[in-house]
């Protein structure tokens, strides 16, 4: 079954309250995605020269401020933003590529959830309602976000193979579906140079895009590729550094609304999760057509 | 005194989903198949559930307050059900008769299946409304989406607003009207002409439906050009 919400803020007076949002959305999706659940958030640009990452521990001894030391004795910089759960916020004075080669060459029990400049992804096994909880989602604050929960099909419950998915830049993807042919095109991914760190079937549809944006195509471009590269069923709900993007696939049997007012743009599984929102009641609703892709950006700070 | 303690004092029974669970609600609806109980009930704080009054077989109106997620009102017989918000997916899903009311927008394969009965939707409903309709009627004011009327079989499916990509495909004989854009035909599905027999049948299931700002004479009919009913060579790309 699995879960999607998203939220994009049209009003910065929305902003501080996104992740309240976000947090109420998720919790309406809980019994589609009992296994574990995950949100991205976009918020506070790391400053020009350095960069953001969202690393995990699965390690409960492991102490940041000697992660951030590490980092900072390298790169001539670090800090830390924020730690929720297993889950730390850095930003580091070089850039995200220098830094999560670094990582992992160096510090191969970390995860890197998300590396960019403004993304953070924080995504953990359990029910979403829990999950909320333990990552204080409620006082996230960001112009837009991303959420997931799941009930696995294609790979087994972990943390890694949470979403949303990352394998590039800023770039994350929730889904809804399943992919079929994601062992080949991991298999022409991998030969192109990317990483993988699951078997899960998403984690092949985020490299996909990223792979296609790297080769210069647009994100609406990219998703385009979809269509004809992926075989499956899916709702997709993309984010990146300045907005969110929808796609389902042909036959479109994946469930998705969208909706809107003058605030907020939201998508969601169920009406249900955009209902608990300031105004849905009066929002322009719709259920988004297939082979569309629907996309907000907002231009950075 | 709160929505739900007035409904209570005014006779008809009402049922709190936000503190009643849910298959509490479907098992004393059931009942009434059997037994006599009260015929006017109201719901509150449905939040979404899905399959809210699904199943039932007894002269009941059901009014919900609030939105519904899936199958709301699914294989319902003679009971009446209306949905004073949107409902999910497969909303009246297998109606064998009686009457279901979304008074705002349906999400995809509303009516599904249906094998009598009315369903009115005010809003939109989405993707695939009607796929396999067997007899049920279906009113709907806003639009349709893509696949509506999937190897439909009988019945009516009226369109007061558009229809999506691939209308009618594979059609059999049910009767599709639609008063606006049609975005495409599916395999076997035309236009036909729209004589007294249909704009009576029209004028009919809009009264019913309540909608009377609308020209019977303003929609277009479409149906099956039978071609697909026998198996012939020339069309088996298409089947």
């Amino acid at each position: 079954m699995c879960g999607i919400v998203g939220l994009f803020c049209k009003s910065a007076e929305l902003e501080p309250h996104l992740g309240h949002h976000l947090g109420a959305m998720l919790a309406q999706m809980d019994d589609r995605g009992p296994d574990s659940a995950g949100v991205a958030v976009y918020r506070n640009p790391a400053p020009s020269g350095a960069c953001k990452v969202t690393l995990y521990s699965a390690d409960p001894a492991t102490t940041w401020e000697a992660v951030c030391g590490e980092l900072a004795a390298r790169f001539g910089g670090a800090e830390i933003l924020d730690v929720r759960a297993k889950h730390c916020v850095l930003v580091v004075d070089t850039d995200a590529l220098d830094a999560e080669e670094w990582i992992r060459e160096e510090l191969p029990e970390l995860r890197i959830m998300s590396a960019g400049r403004v993304i953070e992804i924080y995504k953990e096994v359990g029910r979403p309602k829990e999950f909320v909880e333990a990552f204080r989602i409620e006082d996230l604050t960001g112009t837009h976000g991303l959420g997931h929960t799941r009930m696995a099909t294609e790979s087994r419950v972990t943390t890694e193979g949470s979403h949303p998915f990352s394998t590039g830049f800023d770039l994350c993807l929730v889904h809804n579906g399943s992919l079929s042919n994601h062992n080949r095109l991991r298999e022409q991914l991998r030969r192109e140079g990317i990483a993988f760190q699951t078997e899960n079937d998403t984690e092949v549809a985020a490299a996909y895009l990223a792979w296609r944006m790297r080769e210069g195509a647009t994100l609406e471009e990219a998703l385009n590729g979809c269509l004809d590269d992926l075989d499956g069923f899916y709702t997709f709900l993309v984010g990146t550094a300045d907005g969110f993007a929808v796609l389902r696939d042909p036959i479109a049997c994946k469930p998705a609304v969208m909706a809107e007012t003058d605030e907020w743009v939201a998508m969601a599984s169920e009406w249900r999760a955009i209902a608990v929102l300031p105004g849905a009641a009066a929002a322009r609703m719709w259920e988004p057509e297939p082979q569309v892709v629907y996309a907000w950006e907002k231009a950075l700070a | 005194m709160t929505a739900v303690e007035a409904a209570a004092a005014s006779g008809t029974e009402t049922v709190d989903l936000g503190t009643t669970p849910l298959r509490e609600l479907n098992r004393r609806l059931h009942a009434l198949a059997t037994e006599d109980g009260p015929r006017h009930w109201r719901v509150f704080n449905p939040d979404g559930a899905h399959a809210v009054a699904c199943g039932l077989d007894a002269d009941v109106e059901v009014e919900i307050e609030g939105h519904v997620g899936y199958y709301c009102a699914g294989m319902n017989k003679r009971a009446t059900v209306r949905v004073h918000g949107n409902a999910g997916t497969g909303v009246a899903e297998n109606l064998m008769s009686g009457l279901v009311v979304v008074d705002g927008s349906a999400s995809q394969s509303a009516g599904a299946t249906g094998r009598g009965g009315l369903l009115v939707v005010n809003g939109d409903a989405a993707a695939r409304c009607g796929i396999s309709m067997k007899g049920i009627d279906i009113v709907v004011r806003g639009s349709v989406g893509h696949m509506s009327a999937f190897m439909a079989q009988r019945g009516c499916l009226v369109v007061c607003g558009d229809a999506g990509d691939a209308l009618g495909d594979s059609i059999y004989e049910a009767h599709l009207y639609v008063r606006g854009e049609v975005a495409g035909l599916g395999a076997d599905c035309v236009e036909k002409e729209l004589d007294e027999r249909h704009l009576d049948e029209l004028r009919a299931l809009l009264r019913t439906a309540e909608i009377d700002d609308v020209d019977p004479a303003s929609f277009r009919r479409y149906g099956s050009a039978r071609n697909l009913y026998n198996f012939h060579l020339d069309h088996a790309g298409e089947y």
